[in-house]
């Protein structure tokens, strides 16, 4: 912790209209901590949001903030870290916002590997225009837009994530606040693009959609937290564990069936290869935990170092000062 | 060959009639005539000469080797490269041919209407140009690719393409690719690379014709192929003997000079207008301090910027090319709001598709240069061919009431100025600036005198005071012109938070109240109507005496062919007054007082008449006519003339 920083520092004067028990109230109260933990002062930090609920919480922090338009965040916060890298950017996107209108932005921000965190709210839904179906949505999910229930397979934010070549991919929940907090730390520490997302709840037109996961009474035994350097240990007593079966990972207790604790993976989300992670992400809470914590953090350039790098190594080497240096560099001829 | 000789030296003697001879004195105001008289020389002013071929055949390179070496030689130039959409459309065919027209002498303010000589590398482009040569002009024909099949892919009916095309002209058949195959046997290059040299035979040929030393062609084509010196080699050889074989076959004719208007001292460049954007944005960072970013995407005939800005990271200039169009403004409106002067740009296609983000850089005031090249829509359209027409989109183009500011270059070098122009107002105003140029001039290239950088004023954008740096600063709190502070991110007790919903005037918070919301309408109109105060009053040219009843009205990028017309016409007695906006949102804040001085205003613009439109709903009063032209093409002059005639009748 850096004693400089209250979470208070960040609260802006607003008040915050979101809905009574809305997930993002838990989510904004983290960012204000895991910001003031981080130490890097308001006015270093910038906020940079699309459309949608979540999309109002620029506004909620005292910090540089800009509200934008649909799906454009990851394409907006782009340009502003290229052009001021010594800020630290978070954008917020819910699901709508960042991977239907805005999905083009989304892989590319990831592939380019801008230094920017992102955290993604997803609650399956548009609450914002009152209920329609979204692209992270189950096939067949009942809502306003798909009164029969939807035709389509949706999107598994990891997956495409990992398929964008996402350097840095953690998982939480919105009632799981000191994961969500240690999550939106380590992302920030990350040097490039950082994908969080947060299950978040929509209190009014998705209630309780994480709930086969989130659920208090089902949550140790249906998710797994999972830490650098530990073995991936699950349930309400830590009694059970992850093995690898063949290509497959598997569920295990530990002292049944021959399993002991020494079978146990061991979380390592800094190896360079990312078929674990993948393999990891994708379990969905039901033959295997929901993976929460940071499930993948490895080092790989970041496009605004490389940029600044290669124009600091082009001026070097040509040493021009002025347009006036480039242009008489080239074809001229002289008159008087 | 006698006879071949005697058709040469006709066509030379007409070539002097056609061409000025002027003594290459410096700064000397006047020609000398003297030796014009002696050799029976008749005055024109300039030259245009015509390349066409396959679009694989280097036309583009050629021609531009040739304006630059006369441009360098004091030639006024300008240029109209005219190619297909397509970039290796099938060898031979109508669909490929490539041209690349320019002009070169002195009062040169277009490339021409008509040429005086065409190089027509295939049948394919003599029939798509032979419409461009002028009576008597002149045709430097490739006969070596006029066999049978060739004529076929042409569309020919017959063996004699130049009677089916009823050619009145004096042709000059060249066997342009056996004399390259010749100049390049032993040369160890394969039968490809020979004939990709063809173009630079015809060069050389054309750099005989006007007296060009090859000097300077050798010096473009070191800079062109200096990495690979086998083929560097290949052309320069090529380059000889195109030049030799003209000198051969006609050894004893005298050479000649075209010059142009004594030029102002200074170093000088030629430079295409797509370039002189670049430039002018570069130096507008220079003169603002604040750091350039462009974020764009790839769309003809808009690249060539992104193409320059990404150079010019030898100057710490940040070109991004991102994911789409959208992307490419949304990054830039990211990087304006970090601080930096930022652009994006685009043509029309792309313009549709930034609508939404522009009308929240209009909401958020932020400063921002969107850079529209415009070209012939809608839809796809004519990617590579030049329109006017997306004047309304700039203007209105967006949802709710979305002012912004929209000037229009209207020349090659013009684009560097009007481009330096679209930032200070971005700048000073805290409002997206559009930029209107066009295909036209974008390609286009003209002589231009490298500027030093104090020519160019101060850009002082409205940071904000480090005394408002206090915690309790409003972002849209306004200066006595309407203006919002700019707070750089990164400033002590300047955090603030933007965004697309509309906020109170006064607490900057997010406000639904309609009498709010009717307040900041209008404190956004009348944000850009101030600008009228800070740009140029509107000039007219021709009718210093105030007798004229008629204006030529156009903008943008038609500026040459307009004034050269209103010039002709009243060299001809016919009295016209001429004027040519740059500034179109707002209008010149003289404009309402020039259009009262006339009877007739004509306006002529390459679309349906956008222009005429907007000028009518804003003046009533004015009795507006029309000249519009949709066709992808520049006008003629010989057109406008005829049409202001008809007018004027």
């Amino acid at each position: 912790m850096n004693p400089q920083y209250t979470p208070a520092d960040f609260k802006s004067d607003q008040s915050v209209r979101w809905c009574a028990g809305c997930g993002d109230h838990a989510v904004l109260n983290c960012l204000h901590k895991a910001m003031a933990a981080l130490g890097v002062p308001p006015h270093m930090t910038a906020v940079i949001s699309g459309i949608g609920c979540s999309s109002r919480l620029p506004y909620y922090c005292n910090t540089y903030g800009f509200h934008t338009i649909h799906g454009r965040a990851a394409a907006i916060a782009s340009g502003f870290k290229i052009a001021n890298p010594q800020m630290t950017v978070w954008q917020i996107s819910g699901d709508g916002d960042g991977l239907a209108i805005g999905g083009n932005h989304f892989i590319h921000a990831l592939r380019r590997n801008i230094d920017i965190n992102i955290l993604l709210l997803n609650n399956e839904i548009y609450g914002l225009t009152k209920g329609q179906y979204s692209p992270t949505s189950p096939r067949g999910f009942v809502s306003k837009s798909s009164p029969y229930g939807t035709t389509e397979d949706p999107f598994i934010p990891a997956e495409l994530a990992f398929g964008a070549r996402a350097t840095f991919f953690a998982r939480s929940i919105d009632v799981e606040l000191e994961t969500t907090r240690a999550c939106m730390i380590s992302a920030a520490r990350h040097k490039g693009a950082a994908v969080t997302e947060i299950l978040q709840n929509c209190v009014i037109f998705n209630n309780g959609i994480h709930n086969p996961v989130a659920e208090k009474t089902v949550r140790a035994s249906r998710t797994i937290t999972l830490r650098q350097g530990e073995k991936m240990l699950f349930g309400p007593n830590l009694e059970f564990g992850l093995v690898r079966d063949g290509f497959q990972l598997k569920a295990v207790t530990i002292g049944h069936d021959g399993y002991t604790l020494d079978d146990v993976l061991v979380h390592d989300a800094h190896t360079a290869s990312d078929i674990l992670h993948r393999q990891l992400a994708l379990m969905d809470g039901s033959d295997l935990p929901l993976a929460l914590g940071v499930i993948r953090d490895v080092e790989s350039p970041v496009y605004n170092e490389a940029l600044q790098a290669q124009i600091e190594e082009v001026r070097a080497k040509k040493g021009f000062s002025s347009l006036r240096d480039v242009i008489l560099a080239g074809e001229t001829w002289t008159v008087g | 060959m006698q006879a071949k000789l005697t058709k040469i030296r006709n066509i030379y003697l007409t070539l002097r009639c056609k061409i000025i001879n002027l003594k290459s004195i410096k700064g000397q105001m006047t020609p000398n005539h003297t030796d014009d008289a002696a050799l029976g020389v008749q005055e024109l002013e300039n030259v245009v000469v015509r390349f066409s071929g396959d679009s694989g055949d280097g036309m583009q390179l050629a021609g531009n080797i040739f304006t630059n070496v006369s441009a360098s030689v004091g030639n006024q130039v300008s240029t109209f490269p005219d190619y297909p959409a397509e970039i290796r459309a099938p060898q031979g065919s109508l669909s490929g041919v490539s041209g690349f027209q320019v002009s070169i002498g002195r009062n040169v303010f277009t490339p021409g209407d008509c040429c005086d000589v065409l190089v027509a590398m295939n049948p394919a482009a003599l029939k798509r140009n032979a419409g461009f040569l002028k009576r008597n002009g002149i045709v430097i024909f490739d006969v070596d690719s006029c066999k049978e099949a060739d004529l076929k892919k042409a569309e020919f009916k017959t063996l004699d393409p130049i009677a089916e095309l009823g050619i009145n002209a004096q042709v000059l058949e060249v066997p342009v690719t056996s004399m390259t195959k010749a100049a390049l046997e032993g040369s160890g290059l394969d039968q490809k690379s020979v004939l990709k040299c063809r173009n630079i035979f015809a060069l050389g040929l054309i750099c005989w014709l006007f007296d060009r030393p090859l000097e300077g062609a050798l010096t473009m084509l070191k800079a062109k192929f200096g990495k690979k010196p086998a083929i560097f080699e290949a052309n320069s050889k090529v380059l000889t003997a195109g030049f030799d074989y003209g000198h051969n076959i006609h050894a004893s004719v005298s050479t000649y000079r075209i010059q142009s208007n004594p030029a102002m001292p200074g170093i000088y460049t030629d430079i295409n207008g797509n370039t002189a954007t670049a430039w002018g944005l570069i130096m507008a960072s220079e003169r603002s301090g604040r750091p350039l970013f462009l974020g764009s995407y790839p769309i003809t005939p808009a690249t060539d910027i992104l193409h320059e800005l990404a150079k010019r990271k030898d100057l710490g200039v940040k070109a991004v090319q991102m994911e789409d169009e959208i992307a490419g403004i949304c990054s830039a409106i990211g990087a304006s709001f970090a601080g930096s002067l930022a652009v994006t740009s685009t043509s029309g296609p792309g313009l549709a598709l930034k609508g939404e983000a522009l009308g929240l850089a209009v909401m958020a005031e932020l400063p921002l240069v969107v850079i529209d090249v415009q070209r012939g829509g809608p839809s796809t359209g004519l990617p590579t061919k030049t329109e006017q027409t997306d004047l309304m989109q700039a203007l209105y183009g967006r949802n709710g009431e979305c002012p912004l500011a929209v000037v229009a270059p209207t020349s090659p070098t013009d684009c560097f100025d009007m481009a330096f122009e679209a930032c200070r107002i971005a700048l000073e105003h805290m409002t997206p600036v559009i930029l209107l140029s066009d295909a036209f001039i974008g390609n286009g290239s003209s002589a231009w005198r490298v500027p030093q950088a104090n020519e160019y004023p101060e850009i002082h954008p409205p940071l904000l005071p480090a005394n408002k740096a206090n915690g309790s600063w409003k972002p849209y709190e306004r200066q006595e012109n309407l203006v919002r502070y700019w707070a750089i991110p990164g400033t002590e007790g300047a955090t603030h938070r933007l965004g697309g919903l509309e906020k109170d005037c006064t607490t900057s918070a997010i406000s639904t109240h309609p009498g709010n919301h009717e307040q900041m309408v209008e404190l956004r109109r009348r944000k850009i109507a101030n600008i009228a105060l800070d740009i140029p009053s509107q000039r007219v040219h021709f009718d210093d005496d105030h007798t004229a009843d008629t204006l030529l009205l156009g903008w943008g990028g038609t500026y040459g062919h307009l004034r050269t017309a209103a010039a002709e016409l009243n060299a001809h007695g016919r009295k016209i007054a001429f004027t040519q906006l740059r500034y179109i949102s707002p209008l010149p804040a003289n404009m309402g007082e020039i259009l009262a001085q006339y009877k007739k205003v004509i306006v002529a613009e390459l679309n349906t008449g956008m222009l005429a439109d907007y000028l009518q709903m804003h003046f009533p009063a004015a009795e507006i006519h029309r000249i519009n032209k949709v066709q992808g093409q520049p006008f003629l002059v010989s057109e406008l003339i005829e049409k202001i005639e008809n007018i004027l009748n």
